[in-house]
């Protein structure tokens, strides 16, 4: 046994440095990917005059969980965590729901022009009208300022709709014909027959959406001046170039002056940077590796068949 | 972005094109004896209302490049002005220069862009080579998750680690290496290919899933057969495994030469600074800057409207050359 494997290793000896360096680039891509999110996570939990200097590398130095209790403390974060939680779930639910129906609608041949009204949706994809004019329009439709710009834009999306469609092309159509034959109309063959059926594409758009609504920042940038409609998003990128109002942010929510604050507790830039980092990134950490395996699978079942 | 339009390609190919998945809901139309139902129609009007609503009628406002635009007088009380920012564009040096520098920038980008976007595909060939499961998945898994984060985040990760109180100088500082933090945001040097290296670290992994999907579906008796034929490792690699991705990486690349003056503006926002305005600024940023933050409405339409039709016009080009050379058109 043994002989038969040296055997192999001689003759393969490039193969064995081949492995090494093989494994050896992807540990260091690995590292290079991961250790950011690790670095946010460790300086968030250490004492905050050490973190202010760049000094935690490899793990927490004073472990304290006090700027988790503080942050929340700091205006404006709890409403902006509140209104990112609100788009991502309302923005995703409407999404998921229109781009199934949308979908499987698009699969109705008997749909009067079905083939037009497809295209016209799906070639928005290619184009846009640009910044100015859609943002001029969504001041004329009153939508600046306004939480449904969150939501509205996003409902129709084309991408979506292809992997649907394609989904449902996929599924047999006898699923369609007993439906019809028990006299069921097409929204209720919809929700009872289809929807139910249609899980593993489903997932993969929710998770999508999700992402995309919970990330989003440009949206907040160019039409919200409103500061109760500021995401986590838009607040970290202050809280990231307001070095001077940061700092008074992290006096304030000090709060009470009579109590002895330490300098590894007190709130730093750099402290309440991280933290808020932490709570932007940790639902996306939490949820992408549940999801991961159905949105692979989910963009094959969409994309590989052409 | 880019991958995501990548997925959609076979799709919209298939679908907008000779649509070989509906050939069986064709025939079903055929015995059907085509009556159409206004019914299901009516069903689906209120989406195509929001996609009239978000995506044409904002055509319309292109007409605003031709006004000296108020937004307190509105359109009407706003005076017509023909074509003269297309006219001042062209003609006053400075912003020409400007411009100029910005198409610049664009273009410098776009081409690093696309430089690299062979990347993925190398490491989707080389991953493929891992045999211990366990290990691929953790690669993958662990590379694509900066692909999920969003720009600000991005940049709050560069911040924290390159700023001169950062991660990175205080190494260098204490191992005596430097005396003064070094300036890896606040400076114009580089800035292009600093931009890359980040677009890099965020879609690598992710980029390499297609291709890796792609891999999954060749034909292993390519392989054996290869094997039986004496193949080694690196040369299954890449008389078959490369060979059989090309297609995928070509309509990749076409596609990112029709999205050459699209780089979208979040990544180059948020790494702005007064100190690399000049080299990174890109059209999409150039337009938000003097259209929203700048408040020149029809100028910033003018750009982006001339932007737009060029888009289109490299698409439906490149579009082209895909049917002429693989006889399937991308969009």
């Amino acid at each position: 046994m043994s002989t038969v494997t040296a055997g192999v290793q001689r003759r393969h000896a490039g193969d064995w440095i081949f492995t090494i360096i093989n494994y050896g680039v992807f540990l260091l891509l690995v590292f290079l990917c991961a250790y950011p999110f690790y670095f946010l996570i460790i300086n968030s939990v250490s004492a905050n005059d050490v973190s202010a200097l760049g000094d935690v590398r490899w793990w927490p130095i004073g472990f304290h969980l006090g700027n988790y209790k503080e942050v929340f403390h700091l205006e404006g974060l709890p409403l902006a965590a509140v209104v990112s939680l609100g788009r991502t779930v309302i923005g995703t639910a409407a999404t998921v729901l229109a781009s199934a129906f949308l979908g499987f609608m698009f699969t109705q041949s008997k749909m009067w022009a079905r083939q037009f009204w497809y295209r016209f949706v799906i070639v928005t994809m290619y184009f846009s009208a640009g910044l100015i004019p859609v943002f001029i329009i969504m001041k004329t439709l009153g939508l600046t300022n306004n939480f449904w710009v969150y939501v509205l834009p996003f409902i129709v999306q084309p991408f979506f709709i292809i992997l649907v469609k394609t989904y449902v092309e996929s599924m047999p159509e006898s699923l369609q014909e007993a439906a019809e034959v028990d006299g069921a109309n097409i929204v209720q063959i919809f929700f009872r027959v289809y929807l139910p059926n249609m899980t593993p594409i489903l997932a993969t758009v929710a998770i999508f959406s999700a992402v995309a609504q919970w990330n989003s920042f440009q949206d907040t940038l160019i039409y919200i001046t409103d500061q109760s409609l500021y995401t986590l998003q838009y607040l970290l990128y202050m809280f990231i170039n307001q070095a001077n109002s940061l700092a008074q942010a992290a006096q304030n929510s000090g709060g009470d002056m009579s109590s002895i604050i330490s300098a590894a507790t007190s709130q730093t830039p750099t402290s309440i940077r991280m933290t808020v980092s932490v709570i932007v990134v940790l639902p996306i950490i939490f949820i992408y590796p549940l999801f991961q395996r159905f949105f692979v699978k989910g963009i094959m079942l969409g994309a590989v068949k052409g | 972005m880019t991958v995501q339009a990548a997925l959609v390609h076979e799709v919209t190919a298939a679908e907008l094109g000779d649509e070989p998945g509906g050939k069986k809901r064709r025939l079903r139309e055929k015995h059907a004896g085509g009556r159409k139902s206004y019914g299901m129609f009516w069903c689906i009007v209120p989406f195509l209302i929001l996609v009239f609503l978000f995506s044409y009628f904002p055509l319309y406002g292109w007409i605003y490049a031709l006004f000296d635009y108020k937004p307190a007088l509105g359109l009407s009380g706003s005076e017509f002005v023909g074509l003269q920012w297309f006219e001042m564009l062209v003609s006053s040096p400075t912003q020409m220069t400007q411009i100029g520098q910005v198409l610049v920038n664009t273009l410098a980008i776009s081409f690093l862009g696309i430089a690299t976007s062979v990347l993925p595909l190398v490491f989707a060939v080389f991953l493929n080579e891992v045999r211990t499961p366990w290990f691929r998945n953790a690669v993958q898994t662990l590379t694509t998750l900066p692909n999920f984060i969003s720009w600000v985040l991005v940049y709050m990760i560069a911040f924290s680690l390159f700023s001169s109180t950062g991660l990175v100088n205080s190494i260098l500082t204490d191992s005596g290496l430097i005396t003064a933090p070094i300036k890896f945001l606040d400076t114009d040097q580089h800035v292009w290919v600093t931009m890359t290296l980040w677009s890099i670290w965020k879609g690598l992994g992710w980029g390499a899933i297609i291709y890796l999907a792609a891999i999954a579906g060749i034909d292993q008796s390519l392989y054996e057969s290869a094997r039986i034929d004496g193949a080694g490792r690196f040369q299954t690699m890449w008389y078959i495994t490369i060979p059989q991705l090309m297609p995928t990486y070509l309509v990749l690349l076409l596609l990112s030469v029709a999205n050459l003056l699209n780089n979208g503006m979040e990544q180059y926002f948020v790494f702005q600074n007064a100190f690399n305005k000049e080299h990174i600024q890109v059209l999409d940023l150039y337009v938000y800057n003097i259209g929203i933050t700048g408040n020149s409405l029809s100028m910033a339409t003018a750009i982006g409207m001339l932007k737009s039709v060029i888009s289109v016009i490299l698409l439906f080009t490149v579009n082209t050359i895909a049917k002429r050379v693989r006889g399937t058109s991308i969009v």
